[in-house]
């Protein structure tokens, strides 16, 4: 059983009366406890295609099957559910609610599901498993950088997601930061089995993961997979 | 629940704010609370004193002398009755040579019999009631303008009398009544000496009863009493007033006023509620990252939009409940703004349902302004959170927004049908206010445009960027526009009506017009009046004689068939009403034809004019015959045409003219119209009018304009202090939106800042923008509101429309002022803080 399978995926958007396709007919297929990275330059539609993945937006054409439940045919509070269940993210300049306190970012989504129990106590875990367990009750705005982007972490971990997307996860961060949030990611995920999607233009954050693909103009033009499994032919 | 804890978390951060947005609705709501509370109060007070209104169980009063059988009946009824002859009089003092013409009352027996007569000394009143003597009491209103005092002395008639007592407050009489008609009581068995008591006088006699109680139940009950005997009176043309009937007469009074007076609370409600819509949909704007975040997280466009669907509603109920507490406490001060107006003493109390209500009310208006920019949280895409720049979601229609639309509109017709029971009236009112509204956004519209259309490029950084900041995204220029205008459009309005109405009466009394009436001339005083008019050096500008007759019938039936049948058109009361009429071949100035001829005779028969609006109350045709009762003697006429009248000149006008040579001999007086030069000429004709014709009366139309200019001054600060609740309110919108876009602005201030801008630069900026914005918005509210009055004169009061510039001038340069004050106060952080401070403490 596939986590993630991508069929034929186009996106078009009409700009100022034209047509403008930002991505064109991707195919691939992520299993459980996957790590993959989506790389290319700007503008050549990796973020079209992760918020595509995540049922963030609806394709043009083609499918996105996430946990076998196909997302095109959902509505957009059914994919809100869907990405409740099943999906957690990390977003380059972190999106915590800066009205909440740390803690209370961290609690969302298990408040948005109801019926959880302990879920302070199961934040609070998560917090301190990033290194923040003493500053749950201080808000986004009075924490750095670093700080911000390991609570998302926590956030992005409370539901036991299936399949984690990242956007950028270190774009906003320099790079000492940076290494403590990447390893902590990796380890975070490997612990908990998640899958992995990952967007960045860092090669080198790429590079730790198991399977990357480029993405140059809309189309995929280098997958690591193929290459690997060429590889494993020859 | 988790909904409610995330509202509530999300909103810590933004609370201050919220609770500004919502405080634009406390003073709605404070206004529409003490005004319920008040009726509230005045109804249970009207049903507490309600004997005291009328002083009695019962009155019955009449000004054509009943049958001798039926004088007997009056004079058994009840257990105790008390007995008041009045006429209108000129009053003069020997003390100091004043004259005035008052109300004098000839009393007889212990009235009233229920409440108090408040008069000073209280021992007056007994002094009164066992009069041997001539003694007075004098109404307080009266002797201040005649400079006299209890010990003094008054003249009435051929008679002095000794005044031993100042009368404060008579039941079931409100202040107001006492300055209008001030009243003289003098013990009536010295009223036949006065010389006053003449036939063809206007005089009303009036009995007072306590009655028993009745023996099964031990209560009063005057309608039961006075059913059998309707029939009678109704024939004598006596009239009957009960308890109860007086009861409802004010409070229905004086339910109408409240009525009124709440739909002035109500837009000032409405002012609050733009306000609040304005503020919840800036407050979107700024919540739509998060809920992209939070839809990301897996929320549900339903679960986004109630999360902030109850912050706001919470706030509404805080804003209402505040409301609704500082209203209760402002009810304790109507009675004081009424004062004058009331004729019984009101008991405040907090009254639940008003609180209730006003509370309700506060909540639905909030919920329901806010839905409108709530709608759009719906739909925020989750996309946003990859893409900041993404818009799509906010642009496409809303089927939902037209339902909100129809909401509102119906709330608010709803809301004036509640206050005012008269779906014409809340549909005119809603109407109006969308009118009111739609020109305001208009205007407001024009403006953004035109800087647009025609921005100076050449002008100064400062003026751009001022210029620049009333179209650019974030605008405050529509909200600021409807609400200061709207607010400065109820203060216009209420300043143009009030000149309207006193210019009307001054305008009568220029000129060449009458300024000063003598009536109640009898025949045989005519000739003397008008040369002691003459000797003065006077005009008489007028002379009419006057009959007064009652109608018998109309084609034959008479007031009785009419009663009995109900398909008959002319109203009850053309046959009790009492008629004055005049005599002559001719229209005067103030009349024009309408249809038929002027009055004439032919053929032995009398054709008569009437006037055109009377015509048609009466349902009326040409033709019709009409026969009246001349003080005994039957006359019959034929409506032979009809005119318009000039009611608003000084100018003795009349219902029914009849053709001259058949009046002649009939019982009648004259009135006569003079103008005098000024206060001391007519205080010399008054003294020798009094002198020598005593029961001559006359009205000057100076001290008239003075009376109604009190009133006026009165009723309209009553209006005014509910309009203070509007334009507080106006403010306060004013206020919390030049907050609201304080949070828009502040970073590009900052960042004016910190690119170097000087402190003037800013203050600049922020100076001409709010300086144009209220400049608009004032002079855009009071040019609708000099329509608005014109509309009203030229249709309602039919005046030649002058509005006086200076005072409107005033009120645009206030209204400009003050928005300039509270937007330049507002960002004066942006101008005293380092930009990096301000940038911490607001983002």
């Amino acid at each position: 059983m596939s986590i993630l399978h991508v069929e034929n995926l186009t996106k078009t958007y009409n700009s100022g009366g034209r047509d403008l396709t930002v991505l064109q007919g991707v195919n691939f297929t992520l299993e459980p406890g996957d790590t993959f990275a989506i790389v290319g330059p700007s503008g050549s539609g990796k973020t079209t295609l992760l918020g595509l993945c995540a049922g963030l937006d609806r394709a043009s054409s083609g499918s996105v099957q996430l946990n076998d439940i196909r997302l095109d045919t959902l509505t957009e509070d059914q994919r809100a559910a869907i990405r409740n269940q099943y999906v957690g993210f990390i977003f380059q300049n972190f999106q915590l609610l800066p009205t909440l306190t740390a803690l209370e970012n961290v609690m969302v989504p298990l408040e948005l599901r109801g019926g959880e129990k302990n879920v302070a106590k199961t934040a609070q875990a998560l917090l301190e498993r990033v290194g923040l367990g003493d500053r749950g009750h201080h808000y986004p705005a009075q924490l750095s950088g670093g700080e911000q982007q390991r609570v998302s972490l926590a956030r992005a971990f409370i539901n036991r997601p299936k399949l984690l997307f990242a956007d950028e996860p270190t774009g906003n961060l320099d790079a000492d930061t940076s290494a403590t949030v990447v390893d902590l990611l990796f380890e975070l995920n490997r612990e908990a089995g998640t899958t992995l999607v990952l967007v960045t233009h860092d090669l080198e954050l790429a590079a730790r993961t198991q399977r990357v693909i480029r993405v140059k103009g809309g189309t995929v033009i280098a997958d690591s997979k193929e290459r690997i499994s060429e590889r494993v032919k020859e | 629940m988790w909904l409610f804890r995330m509202a509530w978390r999300d909103s810590r951060r933004s609370r201050q704010r919220l609770l500004l947005f919502m405080s634009a609705i406390v003073l709605g709501i404070a206004a529409l609370v003490a005004i319920n509370s008040f009726g509230d109060n005045l109804a249970r007070s009207i049903d507490d004193q309600a004997r005291e209104l009328l002083g009695a169980d019962l009155t019955l009063s009449w000004t054509r002398a009943p049958s001798a059988k039926t004088q007997q009946l009056l004079k058994t009824l009840g257990r105790n009755r008390a007995y008041e002859v009045s006429f209108a009089s000129l009053v003069s003092t020997p003390k100091n040579g004043g004259v005035r013409l008052a109300q004098v009352k000839g009393l007889q027996g212990n009235f009233p019999f229920y409440g108090t007569w408040e008069v000073q000394p209280a021992s007056a009143v007994q002094t009164f009631r066992q009069a041997t003597s001539r003694v007075a009491l004098v109404d307080d209103a009266l002797l201040i303008q005649m400079g006299v005092q209890p010990g003094d002395s008054v003249r009435v008639g051929n008679l002095s009398f000794l005044i031993v007592g100042r009368v404060t407050k008579t039941p079931g009489q409100a202040a107001i009544a006492a300055t209008v008609a001030p009243t003289v009581f003098v013990p009536n068995q010295f009223l036949a000496n006065t010389g006053l008591l003449q036939r063809g006088s206007r005089i009303a006699y009036k009995y007072y009863y306590q009655l028993a109680p009745d023996k099964a139940t031990g209560t009063v009950d005057a309608d039961k009493f006075i059913k059998p005997l309707t029939a009678r009176l109704d024939k004598e043309g006596i009239n009957y007033d009960t308890v109860t009937e007086r009861k409802n007469q004010t409070g229905r009074s004086f339910a109408d006023l409240t009525k009124y007076l709440s739909l002035v609370a109500f837009v000032a409600l409405l002012l609050g509620c733009v306000g609040v819509a304005s503020a919840v949909q800036l407050y979107v704007k700024e919540k739509v990252a998060s809920v992209a975040i939070l839809r990301t997280l897996g929320a549900s466009g339903r679960q986004a939009f109630l999360i902030y669907l109850y912050q706001t509603t919470l706030m509404g109920l805080i804003g209402a409940t505040v409301g609704a507490m500082l209203g209760s406490v402002v009810q304790l001060l109507l009675p004081h703004v009424f004062g004058n107006f009331l004729p019984i003493t009101v008991d405040t109390a907090l009254s639940a349902p008003a609180i209730l209500g006003g509370i309700s009310t506060g909540l639905l208006i909030s919920v329901l302004f806010s839905l409108l920019p709530l709608l759009a949280i719906r739909n925020v895409s989750p996309l946003r959170t990859l893409r900041s720049s993404y818009e799509d979601d906010l642009q496409g229609r809303d089927p939902l927004r037209w339902l909100v639309y129809g909401l509102v509109v119906c709330f608010i017709v709803g809301f004036a049908y509640w206050q005012t029971k008269n779906l014409l009236l809340s549909v005119g009112f809603t109407g109006g206010l969308v009118v009111a509204f739609s020109l305001l956004t208009a205007i407001g519209l024009g403006l953004i445009w035109l800087v647009r259309r025609f921005f100076p490029a050449s002008w100064s950084y400062t003026w751009r960027q001022s210029l620049a900041n009333l179209y650019r995204p974030n605008n405050q220029t529509l909200i600021l526009i409807t609400s200061i205008g709207l607010g400065a459009f109820l203060i216009a309005t209420l300043y143009l009506t009030q000149g309207l109405l006193l210019g009307r009466v001054e305008l009568s009394g220029s000129g060449k017009q009458p300024n000063m009436v003598l009536f109640d001339i009898q025949n045989e005083q005519l000739a003397g009046v008008k040369s002691l008019v003459q000797a003065q050096k006077l005009p008489i500008l007028q002379e009419v004689p006057v009959v007064t007759m009652r109608l018998m019938d109309i084609n034959g039936k008479n007031g009785e068939t009419v009663r009995k049948d109900t398909t008959q058109k002319p109203p009850k009361w053309a046959f009790t009403r009492e008629y004055r009429i005049t005599y002559r071949d001719s229209l005067i100035s103030s009349e024009k034809l309408a249809s038929g001829k002027a009055p004439y005779q032919a053929n032995g028969a009398s054709y008569i004019s009437i006037e055109k609006g009377f015509f048609e109350r009466m349902h009326l045709k040409l033709g019709d015959t009409l026969n009246f009762n001349v003080q005994g003697a039957p006359i019959q006429t034929i409506v032979g045409g009809t005119r318009e009248v000039e009611w608003n000149r000084v100018q003795t006008n009349f219902v029914v003219v009849f053709p001259a040579g058949v009046l002649e001999q009939a019982p009648q007086f004259h009135v006569l119209m003079t103008r005098v030069p000024d206060n001391q000429a007519s205080a010399v004709l008054q003294r020798g009018l009094v002198s020598q014709f005593p029961n001559v009366s006359a009205i000057d139309l100076g001290l008239i304009l003075k009376t109604i200019d009190e009133i006026l001054a009165q009723i309209s600060f009553v209006i005014q202090f509910m309009a203070l609740f509007s334009i507080l309110t106006g403010l306060l919108v004013l206020a919390s939106s030049v907050v609201i876009s304080k949070f828009q602005r502040i970073r590009e201030s900052v960042l004016l800042r910190t690119l170097g801008a000087s402190r003037n630069q800013i203050l600049g900026i922020t100076f001409l923008e709010y300086s144009m914005l209220g400049f608009v918005a004032a002079l855009s509210g009071i040019l609708l509101s000099i329509a608005g009055t014109w509309g009203l004169a030229r249709f309602v009061f039919e005046v030649p429309y002058r509005p006086d510039a200076l005072p409107l001038l005033v009120i645009t340069l206030v209204v400009t002022g003050l928005t300039i004050l509270i937007g330049v106060f507002n960002s004066r952080d942006v101008l005293v803080k380092p930009p990096l401070e301000v940038l911490r403490a607001e983002v």
